[in-house]
């Protein structure tokens, strides 16, 4: 460490503005360029693309999306997390592994495997044909695809977060005769709430900007099973470049809010990690 | 921080209920709605087509109908299909798209025959687009192989518009003087080591020709490039017919199992047969496809250029046969197209 910091300034220099350049380049540029296209004919025509029935209908699916993904997810995350940092049980390993799947697997397949299960022609087809469910081609097969996506965000937050804060708080609230959820919503759950947020926050931008299992399953019937990042790809196709980024813009501004939360919660979180604060805070 | 979740879990329970509920009571209004899964280039024709065909049939039924719009690449649009998409009409770019929605069992064997003109409203062919000024002199097929030329067309294993670009290509040398299979084999070998970017769908071509920049000459399903020069600037391209061509038949059907579970045979039919009708012809036209009705025609000859065109039937014996011949794994198209040789 101490000898890195006596490099030559020159060198440290070198390294920072190589850094910046490319951060200008990849990050920043890019970014203007969507606002400065949207806003190209002005800022009533990035209005009126922005209330077009299917653009509105985009906007509204993916906010139904995020709706039902992101508290699901927050359920899940936080049990697998809890109990895999807290107790020992066989198959730990495999759960742990079987969370990472979405991380792993690319989106497209992650769509296929529910064409496969729900497709006409698939596993479950028959049966729910008969019995007029619609999954995919429609919002349920949206919705799953952007829960099976967005699986691992709030557990993979989670569990080194509970891990590194060890069992003692918990053992000592069973010694004062503490039970289960009182533990849970008493002592767990304050000590892990910057990384519960945290994980919801990623886990929404995941859910609202997922293109290619939601583009697999979603049939692209305008104004019903569109979410924006699909429309996005088709008011591009058809030539409509303003009003393909002045949609596109909603997604970077969600991308701005995002890291804006994000270091919110990182600079909040550094606080609340000093020794005083969580337990008492909670009682 | 125990209130506080349960107060954002009531808010997100409470916006999700609120946005399901919102497009259900939507859709009560209507007697019926329909689902039109189509290609890529006919939004703009079914979206002009739909408005004024819901007019015409609470009109003469007093029912009101919604139509929904589906587009996509015609190959992928049929697989969705297939899966399960429900539509009640497909409107796609091939016949073989259609055939194999066919397969699946959605279809009835020989819907071709059920509406007229081997159930294609409107046709449409392969033409040039060039840049302003034709500085390449690019009049016909054979200027295409002139030196210095790069053409731009999508892969025709991925792409329906590019397969009709590679078949008129094909049928044209087919078709001249002393022209035999070889002939048109070596021809279109040589076309395609012009070819510096294969896209793998028709819009993806014409966004590489006229965005970026690349290329002397685009092959482009002529609505499409009517409408490219129209959006994208009349000041920077231009389009060239060629002597001879391929005529391009994209066909409409009711799919008859969806129609049957969902009780929208009637509207369905309707809907397609109003694509026939002067006001549906007159429609087609002002979106640059080619009508079928003769005084139509007439009224928008000049829009389009009189080209020779050849039908897949006579030219190829159909689109089976060609596809099989030309398009699938170790075909022709296999052999001829070898990048980097």
């Amino acid at each position: 460490m101490r000898r890195a910091l006596t490099e030559p300034p020159l060198v440290r220099g070198a390294l920072l503005a190589v850094a910046l350049v490319f951060l200008a380049i990849f990050l920043v540029m890019p970014l203007v360029a969507v606002f400065a296209q949207a806003l190209e004919k002005g800022f009533g025509a990035y209005l009126t693309a922005l209330r077009e029935p299917d653009a509105w209908a985009a906007i509204r699916l993916t906010l139904l999306t995020a709706a039902i993904a992101v508290p699901m997810n927050l359920a899940f995350g936080l049990a697998a997390s809890w109990a895999i940092a807290k107790f020992e049980f066989p198959g730990k390993g495999t759960l742990l592994t079987l969370i990472d799947l979405p991380f792993a697997v690319s989106p497209v397949i992650s769509g296929m495997i529910f064409v496969l299960l729900f497709g006409r022609q698939g596993l479950l087809g028959p049966f729910l044909g008969a019995h007029d469910v619609k999954v995919i081609f429609a919002v349920p097969g949206i919705v799953l695809a952007t829960v099976f996506v967005t699986f691992p965000f709030v557990a993979r937050e989670l569990i080194p977060v509970m891990q590194a804060l060890g069992n003692e708080e918990e053992e000592a609230a069973r010694v004062l005769g503490a039970g289960g959820w009182q533990i849970f919503f008493r002592v767990t759950l304050p000590n892990v709430k910057w990384g519960v947020l945290y994980g919801v926050i990623l886990c929404n931008a995941r859910a609202m900007g997922e293109f290619g299992a939601v583009s697999v399953v979603s049939g692209h019937i305008r104004g019903l099973t569109n979410t924006i990042p699909l429309h996005v790809e088709i008011l591009y196709n058809e030539y409509n470049f303003q009003a393909a980024f002045a949609v596109a813009s909603l997604l970077a501004f969600l991308a701005l809010v995002t890291l804006l939360a994000k270091s919110v919660v990182e600079w909040r979180s550094g606080r609340a990690a000093r020794p005083e604060a969580p337990v008492r805070e909670a009682a | 921080m125990t209130s506080k979740i349960h107060a954002a879990a009531r808010v997100a329970v409470l916006a999700t209920l609120v946005a399901a509920i919102g497009p259900t009571t939507a859709a009560r209004a209507q007697d019926a709605t329909l689902l039109n899964v189509s290609y890529d280039p006919t939004r703009e024709l079914y979206q002009a087509i739909n408005s004024s065909f819901i007019a015409s049939y609470k009109q003469k039924t007093g029912k009101t109908i919604a139509i929904n719009q589906s587009h996509g690449g015609s190959g992928k649009q049929a697989r969705a299909v297939i899966d399960g998409l429900e539509a009640d009409v497909v409107t796609l770019a091939l016949a073989y798209d259609v055939d194999a929605v066919q397969e699946s069992g959605l279809i009835t064997p020989g819907w071709q025959k059920r509406l007229p003109q081997n159930s294609a409203p409107y046709t449409s062919t392969v033409v040039f687009v060039v840049r302003k000024g034709n500085p390449k002199g690019i009049k016909d097929w054979p200027d295409l192989l002139k030196p210095g030329v790069a053409i731009i067309t999508a892969n025709p294993k991925t792409s329906g518009g590019a397969r009709w670009n590679y078949l008129a290509a094909w049928g044209y040398a087919l078709r001249q003087p002393g022209g035999d299979e070889a002939k048109a084999r070596a021809f279109v070998t040589e076309l395609y080591k012009r070819v510096p970017v294969l896209d793998s769908g028709a819009r993806g071509s014409t966004t590489t020709f006229v965005q970026r920049g690349i290329g002397d000459v685009l092959l482009a399903w002529e609505n499409e490039a009517i409408l490219a020069v129209n959006e994208l600037g009349k000041d920077k391209l231009e389009i060239v017919a060629p002597s001879v061509s391929i005529l391009a038949e994209p066909p409409v059907t009711v799919v008859d199992k969806v129609v049957d579970k969902r009780g929208t045979r009637a509207a369905a039919q309707a809907y397609l047969e109003y694509l026939y009708t002067p006001e549906g012809q007159e429609i087609v036209a002002r979106n640059f496809y080619r009508p079928r009705l003769a005084s139509v025609a007439a009224k928008y000859a000049s829009q389009f250029p009189k080209v020779k065109l050849l039908t897949i039937d006579e030219a190829f014996g159909g689109w089976t046969k060609a596809q099989k011949t030309h398009f699938a794994d170790g075909g022709v198209f296999d052999q001829l197209y070898q990048p980097g040789k």
